[in-house]
């Protein structure tokens, strides 16, 4: 059999698919932070909250609504991005005026008591999902086999990062969002509704957490605190991807994956904070992040 | 509607406006009609750009009456006012520098179907087509102007509110914008400028206002500049 440094290629395979999947969710998570940070100067702690609440609601929907996976992959995000529309207008509308720190708290403080909630209702022992019938069973590649279920995370969240990218650099809605990101006052001139277009904005980024978390359930343990575990690790890849740096969060986040994959190989006591240790090593050399700008 | 409302094209009455708890305009009246030019001279400080952006919902609080083309907007936000046909060049610009000339010059929606066709724009302002692909942010002071005239000239607006666009310009530069500001003035739109650059305002304008102290204090048509040349020097120290 052949081998890499010692180590057999299918367990260095497997190990490097295990990133690519990991740095799927750090990069959909990261890039809804990055684009709720560009237009609100937000920075949204809630967000792995509502990555759990689209775990939680995608369980709830199945066990209690006999609502299967393929329409909780359509309705879950829409709920979450509604529950996003409540929450901007009615609180963090108040707060832009403020220092952005009032945001951080505030979405910390929506965190912990969301969380809280989950935890008081459903435990901490984990909520069971079944992977849907049409993605069970793996996929033999020749060198090695590949479960279709992580095949599809990995599909479907490029398509969800492809298609985001593309709206806010290539579209004349995404000029709109940059220009607005720029001077939301000029822009509303124009005679665009920006308000609006914040709310929009805030409920496609926590509506991509949604997406995440329905994307997971059948993957890991559903628990209310999934979300606290990943958001670290999520803050840190939009820290070296650049705050609101679109290409950075996608691009970091698909890397720190390998990158943690690829550590957990060969020097698995490291996998928790080789992470850390590059955005140490980042902010030493580019404080602003690799993709992002200086203000 | 009587004659003289139907040719009005903007009346502001008894504004008022505040930034957080400082009173800036204490009653600010004057009317612009429809096809013409109106300048807001003035000090630093004396309330013009405030003026600008009151009109279009831009200053934290405000109250009186702002009719736009018949039109109540005192309660509307921004971008109703906006749609109403009403294009605003700020004093700073305002040129977006995560976009090229072209892109910047394209931005805005189009308002009415009255806006100038690009190849139009272009024929006005010829530098903005030869730098179309340069970050808007790249082009001299001059030519950013003109792009932030040109901007809002493609949307279709057809009350121009422009904010000290002469301001820290070459003569040269300054001329060139006098030639366009005059056609545009043939072309029928109704422009409202704040300038501090009296013979620059005083070769254009049909009337001009000087405000002092958040109030208009004087109202001098183009044919009074002469016998009023006293109380300008008085008003505005020149």
């Amino acid at each position: 059999m052949s081998e890499v440094f010692g180590i057999p290629l299918p367990a260095l395979l497997g190990q490097l698919m295990l990133g690519l999947v990991n740095g799927c969710f750090y990069a959909m998570l990261s890039l809804g932070l990055a684009i709720i940070f560009g237009m609100l100067n937000i920075i949204n702690f809630a967000h792995g909250a509502l990555y759990m609440m689209g775990a939680v609601f995608t369980w709830i929907a199945l066990a209690q609504f006999g609502i299967g996976y393929w329409w909780s992959l359509l309705l879950v995000p829409l709920v979450i991005a509604l529950f996003g529309v409540m929450v901007e207008r009615t609180m963090l509308r108040r707060l832009y005026k403020l220092d952005n720190l009032y945001g951080l708290l505030l979405t910390f403080g929506i965190a912990l008591v969301t969380e809280g909630l989950f935890r008081h209702r459903y435990g901490v022992s984990g909520l069971p999902y079944s992977i849907p019938e049409a993605f069970s069973g793996t996929f033999n590649l020749g060198f090695m086999f590949l479960p279709k279920y992580r095949a599809w995370v990995i599909a479907a969240s490029l398509l969800t990062c492809f298609t985001t990218w593309f709206v806010v650099e290539r579209t004349q809605l995404g000029a709109y969002l940059r220009a607005a990101t720029e001077n939301p006052q000029l822009v509303q001139t124009f005679g665009i509704n920006v308000p609006a277009m914040i709310t929009i904005t805030y409920a496609v980024g926590v509506g991509l957490a949604g997406l995440a978390g329905v994307l997971a359930a059948p993957a890991t343990q559903i628990s209310p605190l999934m979300g606290t575990n990943l958001i670290i690790v999520v803050f840190a890849v939009v820290v070296i991807g650049g705050m609101g740096s679109i290409l950075g969060s996608i691009v970091t986040g698909l890397g720190l994956g390998l990158i943690e994959g690829l550590t957990k190989v060969f020097y698995s006591q490291a996998s928790n904070s080789v992470v850390f240790l590059i955005m140490a090593l980042v902010l030493l050399v580019r404080p602003a992040g690799l993709f992002g700008r200086e203000r | 509607m009587s004659e003289s409302t139907a040719l009005e094209y903007l009346r502001v009455t008894d504004l008022h406006a505040f930034y957080g708890e400082s009173h800036i305009l204490h009653g600010i009246d004057f009317t612009v009609y429809r096809g013409e030019l109106v300048t807001l001279l003035g000090r630093n400080g004396a309330g013009r750009t405030t003026t600008l952006k009151s009109i279009l919902g831009l200053v934290g609080r405000r109250n009186g009456s702002i009719m736009v083309n018949g039109r109540e907007v005192i309660q509307w936000p921004t971008h109703r006012i906006a749609r109403l046909g009403v294009g605003y060049c700020p004093e700073e610009r305002g040129i977006f520098s995560s976009l090229t000339t072209e892109e910047n010059l394209t931005l805005p929606p189009r308002l009415t179907s009255e806006g100038m066709s690009l190849d139009e724009i272009y024929s006005m302002f010829p530098n903005l087509k030869e730098r179309r692909r340069s970050q808007g942010t790249r082009l001299s002071g001059g030519e950013q102007q003109m792009l932030a005239m040109a901007r809002i000239l493609h949307t279709g607006a057809r009350l121009l509110l422009l904010d000290e666009i002469s301001e820290g310009l070459a003569p040269v530069i300054v001329q060139k914008l006098s030639e366009v500001i005059l056609r545009l003035k043939d072309r029928g739109f109704t422009i409202v400028l704040v300038e501090q650059n009296f013979r620059f305002a005083s070769t254009l304008a049909d009337r001009m206002y000087v405000v002092e102290r958040g109030r208009i204090a004087a109202e001098v048509r183009k044919d009074e500049i002469n016998e009023k040349q006293q109380l300008l020097e008085e008003l505005l120290g020149i």
